[in-house]
């Protein structure tokens, strides 16, 4: 294994930084399209149902045929990055769209009250008070958007882009265990450390949580 | 868009060998297995560790560490260790389905109202009775929305046990793919997606039945069942 590192190192340090590039773009616009559509699933009462079952749908598509499907729509060649990178965007949307209309959903109705007494505005109101409270629903739902995203990239490799996932199709080709042992463990750790970031991230946005009984999850 | 290989009737015969009602099949049947052996092994863990509270750890973070293990490598390190087959396949998928099975299973036990299984004590009912006549009824909603995420995510990834050989509908992508036949390759995306969609209406009517109406709110008042 260490030989097998030595000896790569070039080729799965390359495959690393794509698989981070590969899956944490898409959390990061998923995340940023999520809190509009959320938002609206929340704003108008009607929208919630098809949004729930449009995301369900969405994330049931086998992510190979998303791969493979996007540049046939998109225009893009088949093997630009861009498919993966519009392809995992389009499940952390449909994962995380429903986490925060439900997070806002589940904003107690005396907070919001408050607030209102208090002057703020629909759009303020949203922002400092509505968002804060859902924060760790919603940041619930960015770590399994990001985790499974992390595990989803390597399927790319199958179309030739996957990241990490490449170092398994070689080990696979070659009938050679190093490789896929080593893309299977980087993979994980990338995912426990994005996963530890979001939480940390979590507790210093969300400092009240802690002071409450039991802790919120 | 070229729909062409998807509504050509030859690929829907029953006989033919890799049309759509074979590769269906395959692909159900590698879902079922998964699911079931996933079932028998989570299940009982969730349902001990929900109903003691010991071992919380282990269901708190197998649900992410089991997210996070990619399935594509899984199953290239399992057939490099086992050999071509079922087996290979069953166990990547396996390992798929487990984690939401059991951290549904723990969740749905925990966030019982206690003092709902107090009063079951207090009426005499045996730690069993207490468990399958009130814990697992109370715990059902949520854990058949764990498992419903399971059928769902194993449904899609199961296209994956083509990358290795095997049959499913993974097939029409791969093979779809090799040749640069991408109606077929739609004609693949497009039935599992329907697969999975029909599969998850049909785990939500098991759900309606197998769920106690007091559970649902469907027992108290029938009117409010529209926001259901």
């Amino acid at each position: 294994m260490i030989q097998y590192l030595t000896n790569n190192h070039e080729v799965v340090l390359a495959a690393l930084r794509q698989h981070i590039y590969l899956a944490l773009l898409p959390v990061l616009f998923g995340l940023l399209l999520s809190l509009p559509i959320g938002y609206l699933g929340v704003r108008f009462p009607w929208f919630y149902h098809p949004l729930v079952n449009v995301c369900g749908v969405l994330y049931s598509i086998p992510s190979l045929a998303l791969f493979v499907f996007l540049p046939v729509i998109l225009g893009t060649k088949i093997l630009a990055p861009m498919n993966i990178v519009v392809a995992l965007t389009i499940y952390t949307v449909a994962l995380l769209a429903r986490t925060v209309a439900d997070g806002l959903r589940a904003v107690d109705p005396v907070i919001t009250q408050s607030a209102t007494a208090m002057g703020y505005r629909r759009l303020r109101r949203l922002l400092d008070v509505e968002l804060p409270v859902a924060a760790p629903v919603i940041l619930a739902g960015l770590r399994v958007a990001t985790v499974s995203n992390i595990s989803l990239v390597s399927v790319g490799a199958l179309i030739g882009i996957g990241g990490l996932g490449q170092l398994f199709t070689r080990g696979f080709q070659l009938f050679y265990l190093e490789p896929i042992i080593i893309g299977i463990i980087l993979s994980v750790l990338l995912a426990a450390v994005a996963d530890l970031i979001i939480v940390l991230v979590q507790r210093a946005l969300t400092p009240w949580t802690r002071y409450q009984r039991g802790g919120a999850a | 868009m070229n729909l062409s290989y998807l509504f050509d009737s030859a690929h829907w015969d029953l006989s033919a060998p890799g049309g759509f009602p074979q590769l269906i099949l395959a692909h159900l049947g590698y879902v079922a297995l998964a699911l079931l052996i996933g079932t028998v092994i989570a299940l009982p863990v969730g349902l001990y560790i929900g109903h003691t509270g010991r071992g919380s750890f282990i269901a708190i973070n197998s649900g992410n560490a089991g997210r996070s293990l990619p399935t594509l490598g899984l199953l290239m390190l399992m057939v490099t260790l086992l050999g071509l087959g079922l087996t290979p396949v069953l166990i990547a998928l396996t390992v798929l389905v487990i984690p939401p099975i059991l951290t549904s299973a723990y969740a749905g036990m925990r966030t019982l109202d206690h003092r709902v299984v107090d009063a079951a004590k207090g009426m005499g009912m045996r730690p069993w009775q207490v468990l399958f006549k009130v814990e697992v009824p109370m715990a059902l909603p949520v854990l058949m929305s764990g498992f419903r995420s399971a059928a769902l995510q194993v449904v899609a990834t199961a296209t994956v046990a083509a990358a290795v050989g095997l049959s499913g509908l993974g097939r029409l992508l791969i093979d779809g793919l090799a040749v640069n036949d991408y109606s077929r390759v739609l004609a693949g995306a497009i039935v599992v997606a329907v697969l999975a969609v029909l599969l998850d209406l049909f785990l939500a009517l098991v759900q309606r039945w197998i769920v106690s109406p007091g559970m649902t709110g469907r027992a108290q008042s029938r009117s409010r069942r529209a926001t259901i």
